[in-house]
């Protein structure tokens, strides 16, 4: 019997409150999600049953139980504060999966801190960018990251470099060595007092003009994660979870901690890259129950076939899920042949928090369909051009929410105008709050989908230039305005281009500067420019010549003609376009 | 398998994906994918080298992370589609 039963009989009456039942939440409790996570675990009997299982690349493992977890997040939290981080201040975690970036979370959240987790694989200029708009106070990191840090920490508020792993004889300047292992237990940590509307994890996510902008969630959102993670990932107490998710992005730590350790769930964390056989051996090992992937990944290993499945135990599965973007039918069909039960796939963004429209347990799956919203969830297509809800089924529209679910991100930070055009229908000088309690209001996502007579959503595309390469959200703004510091390249235009395993990934269109050549190894070195730069999600896959760029008479580049003439659609209305 | 080409494809790894006070030193069999130092979106990259440098196509349905997990390995592929 799955946790949510029937889904129609739990959208009758359906309250948030219930979230609280299923934690044993009581009004008066404390609410801090590093708390919850491990203290409040251990204090129901379960500081003996095991939180987290470890591999890394090269087959170390460590496990650790939930005793472990809290002694060991008492001991980050209490060595922060010794340094004078206070609560509020955003304390950035940037490292690789290793077992210091999940303790770290929990332990900055227990002392009030705002954990800031950026994914390990971004270069000097993307950290810079996203440390500055945080005002980032303390940056936790390994030995082979303290280089990115030290390029850019001249030019940053950031008071403290804390290195976590590596050789403490290596660290230069102010930079501190912290060995949790090593440190003195801390037993007891008396946690900071937060509650449903206090910071506690700050996200970064591209749009398609400007830099990335940070979505601020609070730790109310644990309700919004916990329930979805019980009733969508259908958690019970004695399964082996493997969320595969990097928490430098939502998913991992919306359900590749929060979600799972407020249920208690035992998560599994293989740090280690991408190999089809790597992924099936410690399925294999650890005997997990319950994975929740990602579209990319299924594809990579549905390339791989199913005699390589056919090498592998994998019986312990027993439920699967996806994320990150839409999961195309012939996957969800290929993952019931080889694993004998289909891949459910997810909906949700950074800005949501948590599982928005999705497939249930004991829901008929439709290949390729996004599922039903979550109970709670009121959510539409809007008509593109009224923002009026779609009522005619297949129709493509904006997907929208009413906002007021509780893991909802509360600002975009420092960005007011951005999270206020993120709403249609508020007023027009509304405050963050307003946005979210006005009457009439929806929050406006960024994709666009259209509703069958069956009340399934299925995804059509973004609304905007965002490029969505591996289930990671990629701005061309930041790759465009990198590409032109290159000597070879005077202009730059970035758009998605179809791919079959990441479903898109970035092309740069490109003008020349005079004097220069487009040859073979000008486009390595465009290439291994951006990825050095800025991340390898960022670097081009293919780079194209051209004389000019399609530009509005005023001068702004019109990437959408790019991107249609790219995936052979229609280009749309070119009043605007430059001349010849 | 050519000495020569062995050493040219992992002078190319440490000198684009490695750290210079990298404390792992990288020889023809260490892990490329599975550890990390080239993740699957620069491959893509490191593919591109390969071609231009060896004058060869490599389909995409070949150039996956296990065929490119080791020095070695890759000089399989690439020896494998310059004798075609």
């Amino acid at each position: 019997m799955s946790n949510i039963g029937s889904y129609e009989q739990r959208l009758e009456g359906f309250d948030w409150n219930i979230a609280k039942q299923i934690l044993n939440w009581e009004e008066g409790e404390l609410l801090n999600i590093g708390h919850m996570c491990s203290d409040r675990i251990c204090a129901q009997g379960k500081a003996d049953k095991t939180a987290l299982i470890w591999e890394g690349f090269s087959g170390e493992k460590r496990s650790y139980t939930f005793d472990e977890v809290r002694v060991l997040s008492n001991a980050y939290a209490k060595f922060l504060q010794d340094q004078g981080v206070k609560p509020g201040d955003r304390v950035c975690i940037f490292m690789e999966k290793i077992p210091a970036l999940y303790i770290s979370f929990l332990g900055i959240l227990k002392m009030g801190g705002v954990a800031q987790p950026l994914f390990s694989a971004f270069e000097h200029d993307s950290l810079e960018v996203r440390l500055r708009s945080a005002e980032t106070k303390a940056i936790l990191t390994t030995q082979k990251h303290l280089k990115k840090v030290r390029k850019i920490i001249d030019d940053l508020p950031l008071d403290t470099v804390i290195c976590v792993e590596g050789n403490p004889a290596k660290l230069k300047g102010e930079e501190i060595f912290f060995n949790v292992d090593e440190a003195q237990r801390v037993d007891q940590f008396e946690c900071f007092e937060s509650g449903p509307e206090t910071p506690s994890v700050l996200h970064y996510t591209s749009g398609t003009t400007g830099q990335p902008k940070g979505a601020q969630h609070v730790h109310g959102s644990v309700f919004g994660q916990a329930l979805t993670a019980h009733w969508v990932l259908d958690l019970q107490d004695d399964d082996i979870y493997w969320c595969t998710a990097d928490p430098g992005w939502v998913t991992g730590t919306s359900y590749g901690i929060i979600g799972a350790w407020a249920l208690a769930a035992t998560n599994c964390v293989l740090d280690s890259g991408f190999t089809s056989a790597k992924w099936y051996q410690f399925v294999q090992e650890n005997k997990v129950t319950v994975w929740y992937s990602a579209p990319t990944a299924i594809r990579s290993l549905m390339r791989d076939g199913t005699d390589l499945v056919k090498q592998y135990d994998l019986s312990s599965l027993r439920h699967l899920c996806s994320v990150g973007e839409p999961l195309n039918a012939e996957a969800v069909v290929w993952s019931e042949e080889a694993f004998g039960k289909p891949f459910l796939d997810t909906f949700w963004q950074t800005e949501t928090g948590a599982m928005m429209i999705t497939n249930y347990p004991g829901m008929p799956v439709k290949p390729g369909s996004m599922g039903k919203p979550f109970p709670g969830i009121e959510a539409a297509v809007l008509d593109l051009k009224t923002n009026e809800p779609i009522t005619e089924p297949g129709k493509v529209g904006l997907i929208a929410f009413r906002p007021g679910w509780p893991s909802m991100f509360r600002e975009y930070r420092n960005q007011h105008d951005v999270y206020a055009s993120k709403f249609v229908g508020a007023p027009a000088d509304a405050t963050p709050e307003q946005c979210r309690t006005a009457d009439d209001v929806w929050y406006v996502s960024g994709d666009r989908a259209s509703i069958d007579p069956d009340g399934y959503f299925w995804f059509v595309g973004r609304d905007d230039d965002v490029i969505n390469t591996g289930g990671h959200l990629v701005g061309p703004f930041e790759i465009e305005s990198a590409l032109i510091e290159h000597e070879a390249i005077a202009e730059a235009a970035v758009i998605g281009k179809p791919d079959e395993v990441n479903m898109e990934v970035v092309k740069a269109c490109v003008v020349l500067n005079p004097g220069f050549e487009f040859d073979d190894m000008t486009e390595l070195s465009v290439m291994n420019f951006i990825r050095k730069k800025l991340s390898p999600l960022a670097m081009p896959q293919e780079i194209e010549v051209k004389d000019k760029l399609p530009k509005t008479r005023s001068g702004k580049i019109l990437r959408r003609y790019l991107k249609a003439l790219e995936w052979g659609e229609e280009v749309g209305d070119l009043s605007t376009l430059e001349d010849d | 398998m050519s000495e020569e080409m062995k050493e040219t494809i992992l002078e190319y790894v440490v000198d684009e994906y490695m750290d210079e006070d990298d404390d792992e030193e990288a020889g023809f069999d260490t892990p490329l994918i599975s550890s990390g130092i080239v993740d699957s979106f620069s491959m893509v990259s490191l593919k591109v080298f390969l071609e231009k440098k060896y004058q060869i196509k490599l389909p995409d349905d070949e150039a996956t992370p296990e065929a490119f997990d080791t020095v070695n390995k890759i000089c399989v592929l690439v020896n494998k589609h310059l004798s075609k």
